[in-house]
């Protein structure tokens, strides 16, 4: 009761400490700061392999970060990985015939799709499907194709 | 031999009862929640006594655990040339793990312990008793306030701890050991997910500021009001504390981060 | 000389208004030991009565036991009229407001002033304005001559000043009766002076009935109307002091008059002194 109004303010600057704490964890040390705003319109895209791609994966045009992946799903007809790409609202105009391909970020990094855009006059709008699609590359695949090949070689020698 | 299963038996009953005691004292306190609500003055003092006063310990180890983490994770990181990836790793540490441990652990050796110290003397010197007296309850007056405010506290303590860990990281990776600015926050911000990491780490440390503040209060509530028990009383806050602690926080691990 | 007392004896004979207190038959054991083996003992009103005994014969307990913080094994205990133990929570914290109980110790809260801590009791029970509680305040530090004192800390008052704002704390609310636990305990003359002086003086001005458990003899007696000697868990003895001082038993005897050896024995029980130094090592 003595020391109350030094003690209420510092009990205030203490419960503000703590909430710039918490909020400087949340956005400057966690991917919520990273977390899209705004509205954004959907694309689907068809893999044979999505390797590591996680949802909330990026989704990047000449490496520039344009969306993220927002549902991973699974066609049980064609055995094909359904990827649905949320595609933020400011990046209009791209092409149908768009390259989507899962690549890696550096050797062993994150995966992302990459988008490479192709020529065609049509744009991409909500509920559109990509067609052009490469699958992400598998390490083990690329290191047993390389061997097998090498073992060839050897072979033929 | 019949004697010393007597007295394990005796000494079983006697942990039930206290274990007994202890909920029946949480319960009581719980129930006087609206006395905080209406005296809001009360609360407001314990957070100052309990969390404020915390502030300096926690702020100056966070930056330090920080620092150390910094070192020794870009030592380890750069024999595999994973360096870029050093924010992530201090990051990770922290938010959850160290931060709430750590503080929890911080926690019960400063506030806890002074909890304690400061129910048992008021047991001793009859003040809660004389509350009786004055009819007031002293559960609701004296244990409610404190135990919210060591709830209330704890998360923020632990964000804090964390925040400058981050922050001491950043100064020995980036400032001394020469790790790309940019690389040491963007990864960060890529691998630290909000809901996987920081909310987890708030939960572990709201739980574990409800185990410690219960602690500390049950132990200085039920101690043998003399000096001595109340010495003693203040050394089981501290180890059982830490104890309960480091238990929950392997439970609590295993059920956030386990699959 | 055990036995609780016949009924006859007890001083509702003596006036006609109804004891403030009244137990019968109580019973009270803690960790295995008896404390009370079936007390009657009756307080009556507007008078001072002492209860005196040798030290841990259990008479703060007696007190607890009045104010319903412990509750007996066995027996009644009657308040004005009212069973202390049948009383629920809220209802036993509002009878207590009419009870005023000084501890042993002052028992202040110490985070707060002299002022605070007696209007504690006011600001807690009764929504009277600031102004009245402060008028209030004053005039019980008054009475007990501390008005004074009142913006100092309870860390800062003696032993004996403590006491006298306890005091002041106590009849904050204007209780119909005051229990004083052992309240003359290692006081410097003076400060034991003034506080017999108060307890007397308070009793008569306010109309109280005034419980005093102690067992400085000559303190109490010299303020006490009835007294009653506890030891062993049973009453030995109860009369008015001179009534006591002339008893026949040895006991009461020797406990009013300090006597070093006699029915409590000087000897703690030991065998004979010639075989502890002349025989075997025990």
């Amino acid at each position: 009761m003595r020391h109350s109004r030094t003690a209420e303010l510092l009990v205030g600057l203490f419960m503000l400490a703590g909430l710039v704490a918490l909020f400087f964890l949340a956005m400057k040390a966690s991917n919520l700061g990273t977390l899209e705003t705004g509205s954004a319109y959907d694309v689907t895209a068809r893999f044979d392999n999505i390797g590591g791609l996680k949802v909330r994966s990026p989704v990047t045009m000449a490496g520039v970060r344009i969306g993220q992946v927002s549902k991973i799903g699974f066609d049980p007809r064609t055995f094909e990985a359904v990827v649905t790409l949320s595609i933020n609202d400011r990046y209009q105009g791209i092409p149908t015939d768009t390259f989507a391909k899962i690549l890696t970020q550096g050797l062993l990094g994150e995966q992302y799709v990459g988008l490479d855009p192709g020529g065609s006059p049509d744009q991409l709008g909500n509920g559109d499907e990509i067609h052009m699609t490469q699958s992400a590359l598998v390490l083990e695949e690329i290191v047993g194709q390389f061997l097998f090949s090498k073992a060839e070689e050897a072979s033929k020698l | 031999m019949i004697d010393a299963l007597a007295q394990l038996g005796s000494r079983g009953i006697a942990a039930a009862r206290r274990l007994g005691r202890g909920h029946l004292l949480l319960l009581a306190v719980l129930r006087g929640s609206g006395e905080v609500v209406r005296r809001p003055r009360l609360l407001l003092q314990q957070v100052f006594s309990v969390g404020v006063l915390s502030v300096l310990i926690v702020a100056v180890s966070g930056v330090f655990v920080g620092m150390v983490l910094g070192l020794q994770g870009f030592y380890i990181l750069s024999q595999f040339g994973a360096e870029a990836t050093l924010g992530v790793m201090v990051a990770a540490s922290l938010v959850r793990e160290l931060g709430p441990v750590v503080t929890a652990l911080l926690f019960a050796g400063r506030a806890g312990s002074a909890l304690t110290a400061e129910i048992g003397l008021m047991k001793a010197t009859e003040q809660l008793s004389a509350l009786e007296m004055m009819a007031v309850n002293p559960i609701r007056r004296v244990l409610t306030p404190r135990f919210f405010a060591g709830v209330i506290s704890m998360p923020l303590l632990a964000a804090m701890f964390s925040a400058l860990g981050v922050i001491g990281g950043w100064f020995v990776g980036v400032g001394l050991l020469g790790i790309d600015d940019g690389t040491y926050w963007s990864q960060m911000q890529t691998k630290i997910d909000f809901d996987k990491d920081v909310i987890n780490g708030v939960i572990k440390s709201l739980v574990f500021g409800v185990v410690c503040t219960w602690i500390a209060l049950y132990q200085g509530y039920d101690c043998v009001p003399t000096s001595e028990g109340v010495s003693r009383a203040t050394t089981r806050t501290v180890v059982h504390s830490a104890l309960a602690v480091l238990g929950l926080d392997f439970v609590l691990t295993a059920l956030m981060f386990g699959n | 000389m055990a036995g609780s007392c016949p009924l006859a004896a007890l001083p509702f004979a003596m006036t006609d208004a109804p004891p403030l207190v009244k137990i019968r038959g109580l019973r009270f054991s803690r960790s295995g030991r008896t404390i009370f083996d079936g007390i009657d003992l009756d307080i009556p009103r507007g008078k001072v009565t002492a209860i005196m005994g040798p030290s841990g014969t259990g008479k703060t307990t007696l007190l607890k036991l009045i104010s319903g913080e412990l509750t007996p094994d066995a027996g009644v205990v009657e308040v004005d009229g009212q069973d202390v133990h049948r009383l629920g929570t809220d209802e036993l914290y509002r009878f207590r407001m009419r009870m005023g109980m000084l501890f042993q110790t002052g028992a202040l809260l110490t985070d707060l002033s002299v002022f605070e801590n007696v209007a504690y009791p006011l600001r807690e029970h009764t929504r009277l304005p600031e102004d009245m509680v402060r008028k209030l305040v004053l005039m019980k530090l008054e009475a007990v001559g501390l008005r004074g004192a009142r913006a100092l800390m309870p860390a800062e008052l003696s032993g004996g000043m403590a006491r006298r704002v306890a005091l002041a704390r106590a009849i904050a609310l204007d209780p119909m009766m005051i229990m004083y636990d052992e309240p003359f305990t290692g006081q410097d003359p003076i400060s034991m002076g003034i506080l017999v002086q108060l307890i007397r003086r308070l009793n008569d001005a306010a109309r109280l009935s005034s419980i005093v458990v102690s067992h400085d003899v000559k303190e109490t007696c010299s303020i006490a109307d009835h007294a009653y000697v506890i030891a062993k868990g049973r009453i030995i003895e109860h009369g008015a002091p001179d009534q006591l001082f002339a008893s026949r038993s040895p006991w009461v005897r020797q406990f009013l008059g300090g006597l070093p050896d006699g029915p409590v024995p000087f000897h703690f029980p030991a065998p004979t002194l010639e075989s502890d130094l002349l025989g075997e090592p025990a």
